[in-house]
């Protein structure tokens, strides 16, 4: 459902459709044919505000805010089902995340609590060279759900008392080169 | 048979039983897997979704310390897999990415040029291994255990060319060359749910419910996978499906390559079996001891 009944022309914004387009993989979208194959191979669409293929419909109509204020970019569990089943062969999860970048970087992320959990990914990534699960939970959960920390604990016990919950992190040697290489990137600046 | 293995974050931690298993039968099948020194985390789609250059360079860094082994790289987990192989496909396909990748990897004194293949373990195990020879090595068949193939989502996509991103086929012929009967499972590929688990738990688990309820459908006795996400959501979540969809499930969720040390003869404490949250029912026990 549309959050707005009626939608004015002046409303639209008839730049998203080319700022997309510019994002890697962003330009396929316009391939789309609006078929559903999408829609109903995804394994969340049940909870999402729109299913991908509205998505697709509201970034070629001009409806910004709808799209990257949606719950449908961050329920996306990047399964792939759809970007195999896709006629058009577009690559629709990488899509799915150029948008999710893009809502970051607009500060579109209120609420969405993946944001916090890939954004303290990327800190363990960066800390250490690799991830390291359970420091990654413990800050997701201060962060994201400090109210809700309770609920965290039947799985927590679960690994941990099955030895499953490693309480130290691995950090690669060779750190440095992994941030020489990260600051390179940030050089170069993104794709 | 010698390949370069890259463990992946989650077999150091949650799915450590993943990587006892893989130790246990790797010199008994005749597989040597040398860990690549100083690897680090592919990324998975947790990076990708907070910065993409960046994501394909980390991921990159592991590729180009693999190179001069000239060996395939092997993989047990299915999100390193596609990562790592996408990031090889998009090398290869986008002369931009190519090109600042190159430069990035060069400031840290690496370089890489697109020559190194990766691979699932399941990959290895079912194509070089063989389920004839693993079936010469089986010392307890597992006649009368009903296993679920359960591939998940992201070892078949997208298109990798090992199997099919639908109906793939390859662990159900390992597990037939054990003793064990394949049930049908319409849910192969279907998504549990992945990281959702941590951010959307609800979802996830109703995503849970509907494979383990086509498995009881299919009156299973265990289902076996191959992704570490997958293992996790299906077996330590379990009793949180259970309480959400109102259900009373109790299957047992084991990777293919505890199956493989049983159908061997090993000790299932060297297979980590023990650390499963659901444990092995009675029935899986008598089959796996009177085997």
């Amino acid at each position: 459902m549309l959050k707005k009944e009626i939608v004015y022309e002046s409303d639209l914004d008839h730049g998203f459709l080319d700022e997309i387009c510019a994002l890697p993989g962003g330009h396929e979208i316009k391939k789309c044919i609006q078929c559903g194959s999408c829609s109903g191979s995804c394994p969340t669409s049940y909870v999402m505000d729109y299913a991908p293929r509205k998505i697709f419909s509201l970034i070629r109509a001009g409806f910004r805010d709808e799209v990257l204020d949606s719950n449908t970019i961050w329920f996306c569990s990047s399964c792939y089902t759809c970007a195999v089943r896709c006629p058009k062969e577009i690559k629709i999860t990488d899509v799915m995340y150029a948008l999710k970048r893009l809502a970051i970087k607009e500060g579109k992320t209120k609420g969405k609590k993946s944001v916090v959990l890939s954004k303290n990914f990327v800190k363990m990534v960066d800390k250490y060279g690799r991830n390291h699960e359970t420091e990654l939970m413990a800050r997701y959960v201060f962060e994201a759900e400090l109210f809700n920390a309770f609920k965290f604990i039947p799985q927590g016990w679960a690994l941990f008392s099955n030895g499953r919950l490693p309480l130290l992190p691995h950090r690669i040697k060779n750190i440095d080169q992994l941030r020489k290489i990260l600051k390179k990137v940030d050089e170069l600046g993104e794709i | 048979m010698k390949y370069t293995y890259y463990p992946g974050c989650s077999v150091m931690a949650t799915a450590n039983l993943y990587q006892e298993s893989i130790d246990a039968i790797s010199p008994k099948i005749g597989i040597e897997l040398e860990e690549l020194d100083d690897w680090n985390c592919c990324g998975a789609t947790a990076y990708m979704s907070v910065k993409e250059l960046m994501s394909f360079a980390i991921s990159a860094r592991n590729l180009a310390l693999a190179e001069p082994f000239h060996r395939d790289v092997v993989t047990p987990c299915s999100a390193c897999y596609l990562v790592l192989n996408k990031t090889n496909q998009y090398f290869a396909e986008y002369p931009e990415l190519r090109k600042k990748l190159g430069q990035a990897l060069e400031a840290g004194g690496l370089s890489y040029s697109g020559n190194i293949k990766v691979r699932h373990l399941l990959d290895v195990i079912v194509n070089d291994v063989g389920p004839e020879k693993l079936s010469s090595l089986v010392t307890k068949r597992l006649e009368g255990l009903r296993v679920v193939p359960y591939y998940g989502c992201q070892i078949v996509r997208p298109e990798m060319g090992f199997d099919d991103p639908d109906d793939p086929q390859s662990m159900d012929r390992l597990i037939e060359s054990l003793g064990a009967e394949v049930v049908p499972y319409p849910m192969k590929t279907k998504c549990c749910g992945a990281s959702l688990i941590g951010t959307e738990e609800d979802i996830a688990l109703r995503l849970c419910c509907e494979l383990l309820r086509s498995a009881e459908e299919a009156e299973a006795h265990c289902m076996v996978t191959i992704c570490p996400l997958c293992q996790m959501n299906l077996d330590v979540y379990q009793r949180k499906v259970n309480r959400l969809c109102g259900t009373k499930y109790k299957l047992p969720v084991l990777y293919f390559t505890q199956l493989i040390g049983i159908a061997l003869g090993l000790d299932p404490k060297d297979l980590g079996l023990q650390k499963l949250a659901v444990k092995i029912s009675k029935p899986m026990k008598e089959i796996f001891q009177g085997a």
